[in-house]
């Protein structure tokens, strides 16, 4: 597809089908999709049959969700790990950083907070 | 492919061309984007449990209905693949059907949702209930504001591709809107699971 483009420029677009072969890209997407459909079921599944012990079961929707989530960047948004898409993975890597200081870092202050705060009757008291 | 690239130094490759600099930009776009979505997931995190008396997620959340809604965003994400691939192929028809059932499956879903939230609505159910409500219609009403655009934008491209053709330009933004339907299922596999699996007894 790319193959003049490549020699002067060794840089791979994100998010275009990285393969000159249309067959190979079907197959990834189909790939993609049936890995999809299996996680997801998996995931509703062990929610509403209650497939684990219901204390772990956080940790398993976590686990699927993250995995939904690595089969839809590699086989539907062609995320790889060549030397040629090295910028794309670079910027991911920078976004799930933000992301997970964001979400868990807001998680942990407002935990830490509320551990720290009166208890409301208390603080009801102390305003009369 | 890059032992041809290594011959010339980084230093004398001159700029990247449009194609690479336009898709690593909306790339970037993608990922600003979904910062935004991180802060709203963490507002719900934080307050999924201040629910003030008002009803629960446990009480008000349908998986059935939200089983429906994920099968259809995923289908319609792995259709707009197939229109791309279409596109690859230069094949106009197949790039229209493909388009077509994208563009059903994203209003189904949005379909769904809507409903959703006005047999909220007309139950006295409204962001102004509870924290909890605040963050749940915070998240999930921006990630429903986002599939409407990505319609619109879809809308846009069919029109395009009839009136401009198959031009590299156009290609181009086929390119980015599915990357950007993409992104938004993957957004859509966090929310059902923290939002809608999660609140699940």
């Amino acid at each position: 597809m790319n193959s003049n483009a490549t020699l002067h420029h060794s840089e791979e677009a994100p998010g275009a089908p990285p393969d000159a072969d249309p067959v190979t890209n079907l197959q990834s997407y189909v790939l993609g999709f049936g890995f999809a459909i299996v996680l997801t079921l998996a995931s509703f599944g062990a929610a509403v049959m209650h497939w684990v012990w219901a204390p772990g079961l956080p940790v398993l929707l976590a686990v699927l969700a993250i995995a939904q989530m690595g089969v839809h960047l590699v086989f539907f948004m062609h995320v790889s790990s060549s030397p040629d898409a090295v910028n794309t993975v670079l910027a991911l890597a920078f976004g799930i950083f933000v992301v997970g200081l964001v979400v868990f870092g807001s998680m942990i202050i407002m935990a830490n907070l509320n551990d720290y705060m009166m208890p409301m009757e208390q603080l009801l008291q102390m305003q009369r | 492919m890059s032992a041809v690239a290594e011959e010339i130094p980084l230093s004398e490759r001159g700029p990247a061309p449009t194609r690479v600099v336009v898709s690593f930009g909306f790339w970037l776009f993608l990922l600003s984007d979904i910062v935004i979505f991180s802060g709203l997931f963490a507002a719900y995190a934080v307050l999924a449990q201040r629910t003030a008396g008002g009803p629960t997620g446990a009480q008000l959340f349908d998986l059935k209905h939200v089983f429906l809604e994920t099968c259809c965003l995923l289908v319609s994400s792995f259709t707009c693949g197939l229109c791309v691939l279409a596109m690859e192929r230069r094949k106009r028809t197949m790039i229209y059907v493909w388009a077509a059932v994208t563009f059903v499956l994203g209003l189904s879903f949005i379909s769904l949702e809507l409903s959703e939230f006005i047999g909220m609505f007309s139950r006295g159910i409204n962001p102004t209930r509870s924290a909890f409500l605040s963050a749940f219609f915070g998240l999930v009403g921006t990630h429903g504001i986002h599939v409407t655009a990505g319609l619109c934008w879809l809308a846009v491209m069919m029109a395009q591709i009839v009136t401009l053709g198959l031009q590299p330009k156009v290609a181009q933004r086929l390119l980015c809107f599915s990357l950007f339907w993409h992104a938004l299922d993957l957004v859509w596999i966090g929310v059902f699971t923290i939002v809608y699996l999660g609140a699940h007894p």
